[in-house]
């Protein structure tokens, strides 16, 4: 077995072997420790740990305000990115750079501000508390918080996909009769649902991730307002570390299993398309 | 008649795309809009179809006047150079497309979608996605599609621009025989001379925005209207002369061209089967060799080149080829038994000129 193949590309060995390194140390070590740590403890132990009243209103939380973010991102991304792509006006380079903020942002800073724009004094809250919406420090923070984060993976995973969009097809369309609403609806549409699932999926584990910015607007109350990371983070400092694995074990496997559904999803909506 | 354009021109910006354009197309005719890339057929075929608005001038499809009608009701076929399709539906979706915005009933639809996949040969293909189709079969689905509402008129980008050479002749024969069968009004724009003379029953040639000839493809190529035609229909030489003495000349060429003063240019043209060939170097007047033979088929192409370096182009049939005994390399000599007298490029060709050296005139067109 000493016959060599050849590849154009040089450097395969190398790189790979990189590859492999990287992801081990950066991802695989850290998850195995995880894991290792779960290992020592009992089933029982375990399960009442992670089922414990405070911890599923922390999932139920952190979930639920995720998939409302990043639905929320999901629709307004999808029609920020068409604005930028689509149209020419003054100001849409600037605008355009304005997406990418919530990335740079430190997160706490972003957290902050918001709060102080939502709370009773606040710029916004000012009007919006007399009206009966509550902004900061409620599971309505959560929210908003995390539509904040999630943004510019919804707007930035589709404009490629709308700059690529056959201008053709569109005319196609209005060359059968259909009007703009009905060529939307039957053509871009479907061409745009699986970036918009991809966008929607980075958004979504972005979101459940987030920490910095949630901690600061949401007000943690136990059971009203408290993310599953916060209450990670709290076990942590009452040195109850068994709490904390279990809470991120169970974090961990829902993460996975709704990336994979997402993923799923988009390839159906990508096979019909080819 | 099906489609007339009056005076129509479109700007993009302060540029002419097209520049004052008229002509009509009667009803069942295939038509074929000709001219070098950037010449405007295309934005023309646009206009029609309703894609672009002209910026002046007017427009009738059937008699009626549709410079305001929007592109959906217009009721034309429009098939695109990348066919367009839509990738999220099937065939089937796709030919539907049209018939459900017009709200045909759901059993007329899956008729007539079956009875155009059967013209197309494309049934069996109904649930198929255009991914999963060749590229002669995608093409199929977007002129199905195109006509599948009965359009007044069907309109064809560049229609066998993606293909290769050979099933571009196929799809050449199949259009011909789809328009036999269907009759509809038929436009079709294409950059290729030999495409538009084999496929069309009138051709419009376009350069630069500006029509230049509308004409049967026979008419284009016996009477082209200007030197832009003539150079662009076919193969043609050009000489640019001089007059001397009452005679016009380039190097060892010489025509006869009494009345006309000393130094004036003159240009003319001919096709390469207007150039008589003998193999005895002694019957005709000028001299030249054989330095390539392009074999055409039935026809082969010569390149003559002059004592002086000048190169002529010639045809003569693969028989008369071979009787003359003609080769690479050979020397032969041979007269011009046809010409025409080039103007400026807009300006319209003299009629024909017969060369009074001997005055031969049986050359026949074999296109």
């Amino acid at each position: 077995m000493t016959e060599k193949r050849f590849n154009s590309l040089p450097g395969f060995g190398l790189t790979m072997g990189y590859t492999l390194l990287y992801l081990s140390v950066i991802v695989l070590l850290p998850l195995g420790g995880l894991m290792l740590r779960v290992l020592q403890l009992s089933w029982p132990e375990f399960w009442r740990l992670a089922t414990a009243p405070r911890a599923l209103a922390a999932y139920e939380l952190t979930f639920g305000a995720s998939l409302v973010a990043a639905g929320i991102n999901a629709v307004f991304g999808t029609l920020m990115a068409w604005v930028l792509v689509r149209y020419e006006f003054p100001g849409r380079r600037f605008l355009d750079a304005l997406v990418d903020f919530p990335f740079a942002l430190p997160t706490a800073v972003a957290g902050l501000t918001l709060a102080s724009l939502f709370s009773a004094n606040g710029w916004l809250g000012r009007f919006l508390v007399p009206l009966g919406i509550h902004g900061a420090f409620t599971s309505l923070g959560v929210v908003i918080a995390l539509t904040f984060i999630g943004l510019p993976f919804v707007v930035r995973t589709l404009q490629p996909v709308l700059e690529n969009l056959e201008h053709e097809v569109e005319e196609a369309a209005a060359t059968l009769g259909a009007g703009r609403l009905r060529t939307f609806v039957s053509v871009i549409a479907p061409t745009l649902l699986p970036a918009v699932l991809t966008g929607f999926a980075l958004a979504l584990a972005r979101a459940i991730g987030e920490y910095g910015s949630v901690i600061f607007i949401a007000g943690n109350k136990p059971f009203e307002s408290e993310i599953a990371p916060l209450l990670i983070v709290i076990k942590l400092e009452e040195y109850d570390y068994p709490g904390a694995l279990a809470l991120a074990l169970v974090l961990l496997a829902i993460s996975f299993l709704l990336l994979i559904g997402i993923n799923l999803l988009e390839r159906w909506a990508r096979r019909r398309q080819g | 008649m099906s489609i007339e354009l009056r005076n129509v021109t479109k700007r993009f910006g302060g540029v002419a795309a097209v520049n004052n354009v008229s002509f009509t197309v009667q009803e069942g005719e295939l038509m074929a809009l000709l001219g070098p890339s950037g010449g405007g057929k295309t934005t023309v075929l646009r206009m029609i179809a309703g894609l672009e608005v002209p910026s002046s001038g007017d427009l009738f499809i059937r008699r009626q006047r549709v410079n305001d009608i929007p592109v959906q009701r217009r009721n034309i076929g429009f098939v695109f150079q990348n066919y367009a399709l839509f990738k999220n539906m099937t065939v089937f979706g796709n030919v539907a497309f049209g018939l459900k915005i017009q709200r045909w009933r759901r059993q007329d639809i899956a008729a007539r979608v079956a009875e155009l996949l059967e013209v197309f040969e494309l049934t069996g293909l109904e649930r198929r996605y255009p991914h999963q189709l060749s590229g002669g079969q995608r093409q199929r689905v977007a002129i199905a599609r195109a006509l599948a509402s009965k359009p007044s008129v069907l309109l064809l980008d560049e229609p066998f621009g993606a293909v290769d050479a050979k099933i571009r002749q196929e799809l050449r024969e199949w259009l011909v025989r789809l328009h036999h069968e269907l009759n509809v009004t038929t436009i079709f724009v294409t950059h290729d001379q030999e495409e538009a003379m084999e496929v069309a029953n009138r051709i419009v040639i376009f350069s630069r925005g500006n029509l230049e000839q509308v004409g049967t493809p026979r008419e284009v190529y016996e009477q082209p209207a200007n030197e832009f035609v003539a150079r662009f229909i076919g193969v043609m030489n050009v000489l640019d002369l001089e007059v001397r003495s009452g005679v016009a000349r380039l190097h060892e060429l010489e025509f006869p061209a009494p009345g006309l003063a000393d130094g004036q240019r003159v240009r003319i043209g001919f096709r390469p089967y207007a150039v008589q060939l003998a193999s005895d170097v002694a019957q005709f007047r000028y001299r030249a060799v054989i330095r390539h033979t392009f074999f055409l088929g039935i026809m082969l192409r010569l390149e003559l080149e002059l004592a002086s370096g000048l190169i002529l182009r010639a045809r003569i049939t693969k028989e008369e080829y071979a009787r003359l005994g003609l080769a690479d390399d050979r020397e032969v000599s041979f007269q011009i038994s046809q010409y025409r007298v080039l103007g400026n490029e807009a300006a319209a060709l003299a009629p024909e000129q017969a060369v009074a050296d001997p005055p031969r005139l049986a050359v026949t067109d074999n296109l």
